[in-house]
């Protein structure tokens, strides 16, 4: 239990480092956004107590938030996705259900699974992100196309995390 | 009551969520206010130092192009140095300068510790604070044109809002005719972090596509005659009584990587001036 505390923490961190120091430089085309920290609360496992869960997401979002001058806009989206996630995660379940323990990663249950659960919720979480940031739906066409390049651009360097470090735990 | 906290305790999960996102949409409402949370931003010191790494680290790439543009710069400065220093010869030997016009900006260099240009609201980061005299609201500009308007500051870093910025608005003047008006950015559909609008142009003035537009200084915040760009398209406006330009900037935000601080010396004189103005209506 300690020993996994301590590894979700560090990364915790790497995930959060990465992004401000490295992700944030990468944004292709001025509309493709890499938000790669949501694989981390993705992949937490799948037992997590949901209070716990949206406190992590609220955590990270904000962290996220402070380096990019954003007060509340990611902190409030990964909580929303946080929220969902138990859910998502109940609806999904793949056959025989989860192992005790076990973590929702391509490793553990495989690549189509794992799009099928992840993608929706990245998408969900770059839509409230996105539609926040631009104070409404007054750009839909734009802001659409920005979530769904990221959500693409997010997807890829996670499913390539993914495969960099499989094994059961990750990064 | 034991009924409630039962219900609060079933729903606990959906309760959290709702506290949390109130927490959230609390600090989005109290960011957009021109003070901003003052916490939970760039400018607190461990932030800035952590994205000043990853800033540095980015300008190698551009080091060449930074290093000639900034000797371009200089040379631009020794020019105007020793225009100024004729006219200061010939005004004291007239001795009608006065002291306080002179003095009216101070310069405080700064360097752009992060930087972003691909939001709706952009800001940039600074590596000088209150400890360097930089007030919220100062001017920012460098030798490519206006910058922007310093937003929070903590002790050793400041937070700037872009020009880039839908909230930001900055009386312009064009040059070649003498009307002015107010630049902001357009965001919205196509943030483009090339081109701003030039507004409130009246229709009777005839706009010519390469016609400079300068800070008006009628603000009191930047002093006139900092560039902003040039007229770059003249777009049809026929339900309107203003002209829509699109202003290409002189600035490349996406380059940005030193900055000037301009603190105005005599803009309290100014605003309370203005401010005596409604009251002398009546």
């Amino acid at each position: 239990m300690n020993r996994s505390v301590i590894l979700n923490g560090i990364s915790f961190l790497i995930y959060l480092f990465f992004q401000v120091i490295i992700l944030k430089n990468s944004v292709l085309f001025g509309s493709a956004f890499c938000f790669l920290y949501i694989g981390y609360l993705l992949l937490l496992p799948v037992e997590t107590n949901p209070l716990w869960l949206m406190f992590i997401g609220f955590g990270m979002g904000l962290f996220i938030d402070m380096f990019y001058d954003s007060a509340g806009i990611h902190a409030s989206a990964s909580v929303a996705v946080m929220f969902i996630r138990n859910f998502w995660l109940a609806r999904v379940t793949p056959q025989g259900g989860y192992d005790n323990g076990a973590v929702p990663s391509l490793a553990s249950d495989g690549l189509q699974w794992f799009l099928i659960y992840a993608t929706p919720m990245v998408f969900v979480h770059h839509a409230l992100l996105f539609f926040i940031e631009a104070g409404g739906f007054q750009y839909v066409g734009f802001t659409l196309l920005k979530v769904i390049f990221s959500t693409l651009y997010t997807m890829v360097v996670m499913l390539i995390v993914q495969y960099l470090f499989p094994g059961e735990r990750r990064v | 009551m034991g009924r409630v906290f039962l219900f609060i305790y079933q729903y606990r999960a959906f309760f959290t969520f709702l506290l949390l996102e109130f927490f959230c949409v609390w600090l989005i409402v109290l960011n957009n206010q021109y003070q901003g949370a003052s916490f939970f931003n760039s400018a607190n010191s461990f932030v800035a130092s952590v994205n000043g790494f990853s800033h540095n680290t980015k300008e190698y790439f551009s080091l060449r192009e930074t290093n000639s543009r900034l000797s371009e710069e200089n040379t631009m400065l020794r020019k105007q140095l020793e225009q100024l220093n004729q006219a200061v010869l010939l005004a004291d030997t007239i001795g009608s300068a006065d002291s306080s016009v002179i003095k009216q900006f101070d310069f405080v260099s700064a360097k752009v510790v992060s930087n972003s240009i691909d939001f709706q609201s952009n800001f940039i980061t600074i590596n000088r604070g209150s400890a360097d005299g930089i007030e919220p609201g100062m001017a920012v500009i460098n030798g490519q044109g206006v910058v922007g308007k310093v937003k929070i500051t903590s002790e050793h870093f400041s937070v700037v809002t872009s020009l880039l910025n839908v909230d930001i608005m900055v009386s312009a003047l064009m040059k070649r005719t003498g009307y002015f008006g107010t630049a902001q950015w357009g965001g919205g559909d196509t943030p483009d972090p090339d081109y701003v609008k030039l507004k409130f142009i009246p229709l009777h003035v005839k706009p010519v596509v390469g016609d400079t537009v300068v800070t008006s200084g009628y603000s009191g915040v930047f002093p006139e005659g900092i560039m902003i760009g040039t007229i770059a398209r003249i777009n049809p406006s026929p339900e309107t009584s203003f002209h829509d330009l699109d202003v290409k900037l002189s600035q490349d935000f996406r380059k940005l990587s030193f900055a000037t601080v301009i603190k105005s010396n005599l803009k309290p004189e100014l605003d309370s001036l203005k401010m005596r103005v409604p009251t002398l209506q009546r």
